[in-house]
């Protein structure tokens, strides 16, 4: 078939960044002061683009942290060979302008109640970002749908919004999984998400759950993959891959 | 977060923002079907390759080349051969 391109309105604009948080040691969450912003979904993201002095720019997409309403808000994991991460989770202090475009995205987004069912979230590493929007979204409505959420990362310190999730609000269960190293004492999962772990912690298939997977590309494939095996409809089962390294 | 190494496979939610450019909207929650073998799915689930050069969208069920975005002195060069439908 063939297409003709016509332009959008998504347009590049200046945020001001207006707060900056360090989550964990290599993770910071940056909230921004847009202009003109139209309001987002839970799920959504944005695009940030950086030009260097000799005209080079670098564009990069992050999931909205921020709850719809919230003032916006990414939550960047520093990359150490990445051309923007180091930047943004380095250099950027309150008062810098960005330059960004969003929000993006129609697929991988929660509409309550128009979304109906239980939630099972299910996030690798910094994939909790868009993931906790929704949380936050959630909270902010009043919403009692209650919700799952299978969490793996590394190791304990690298979970980013701990204080947040282990605060647990009423009908949201939160689990991890360290797959490399544990703190003493630790008796939560220990091992990568797999199938037997899946079937303990997911909503069964009847009670019509709405599951979402967001992570490195190979952690959702597999997680997709044993979520359809287990009887959950393909069409119930919302991804999105930033295809980074190794395994969270 | 989406995207950020060139060599790797991400999904249709990464170029988000690039079709909203090229289409005038939304298009991750578009259903492509595939030219070759005929699958039906989500641009979001797409399998989306962003080399240097541009953006490539493949198959996921048979690999075959969906879409091709191409940058030239700013004008983007837009090839949907692969899809027999998008809609």
């Amino acid at each position: 078939m063939e297409g003709t391109a016509v332009r959008g309105r998504l347009t590049w604009q200046t945020a001001t960044v207006s707060a900056v948080m360090d989550e964990t040691p290599t993770v910071r969450t940056l909230s921004f002061e847009v202009p003109d912003w139209a309001g987002h979904r839970a799920g959504q993201h944005l695009d940030i683009r950086l030009t260097a002095d000799d005209g080079y720019r670098a564009e990069r997409s992050y999931s909205i942290a921020s709850a719809p309403g919230e003032p916006v808000a990414i939550t960047v994991e520093r990359l150490d060979d990445g051309e923007v991460s180091p930047y943004l989770t380095q250099d950027v202090q309150p008062g810098d302008e960005i330059e960004l475009r969003g929000p993006i995205g129609g697929y991988f987004v929660w509409d309550p109640p128009a979304d109906m069912g239980p939630l099972l979230l299910l996030a690798g590493g910094s994939g909790v970002v868009p993931l906790r929007a929704m949380l936050r979204h959630r909270a902010r409505i009043g919403s009692s749908v209650p919700v799952r959420l299978l969490y793996s990362v590394r190791r304990l310190p690298d979970v980013i919004y701990h204080s947040e999730l282990t605060a647990e609000p009423d009908g949201v269960q939160v689990s991890y999984t360290l797959t490399r190293q544990q703190p003493p004492g630790w008796t939560g999962y220990a091992r990568r998400v797999d199938q037997a772990m899946i079937t303990e912690l997911a909503w069964p298939e009847g009670q019509m759950p709405l599951a979402y997977v967001c992570g490195p590309t190979n952690f959702v494939e597999a997680v997709a993959a044993d979520l359809v095996a287990l009887g959950y409809p393909p069409q119930r089962v919302k991804t999105e891959r930033f295809g980074a390294t190794g395994t969270p | 977060m989406v995207g950020p190494l060139e060599d790797a496979v991400l999904d249709g939610n990464a170029i988000g923002g690039l079709l909203i450019e090229l289409f005038g909207t939304e298009m991750t929650a578009a259903v492509g079907t595939c030219g070759v073998c005929g699958t039906s799915g989500h641009v979001a689930e797409m399998a989306v390759y962003r080399p240097k050069l541009g953006t490539v969208v493949r198959c996921r069920v048979c690999d075959n080349v969906l879409m091709v975005f191409v940058e030239v002195r700013g004008v983007t060069c837009v090839d949907l051969h692969g899809l027999a439908q998008l809609a």
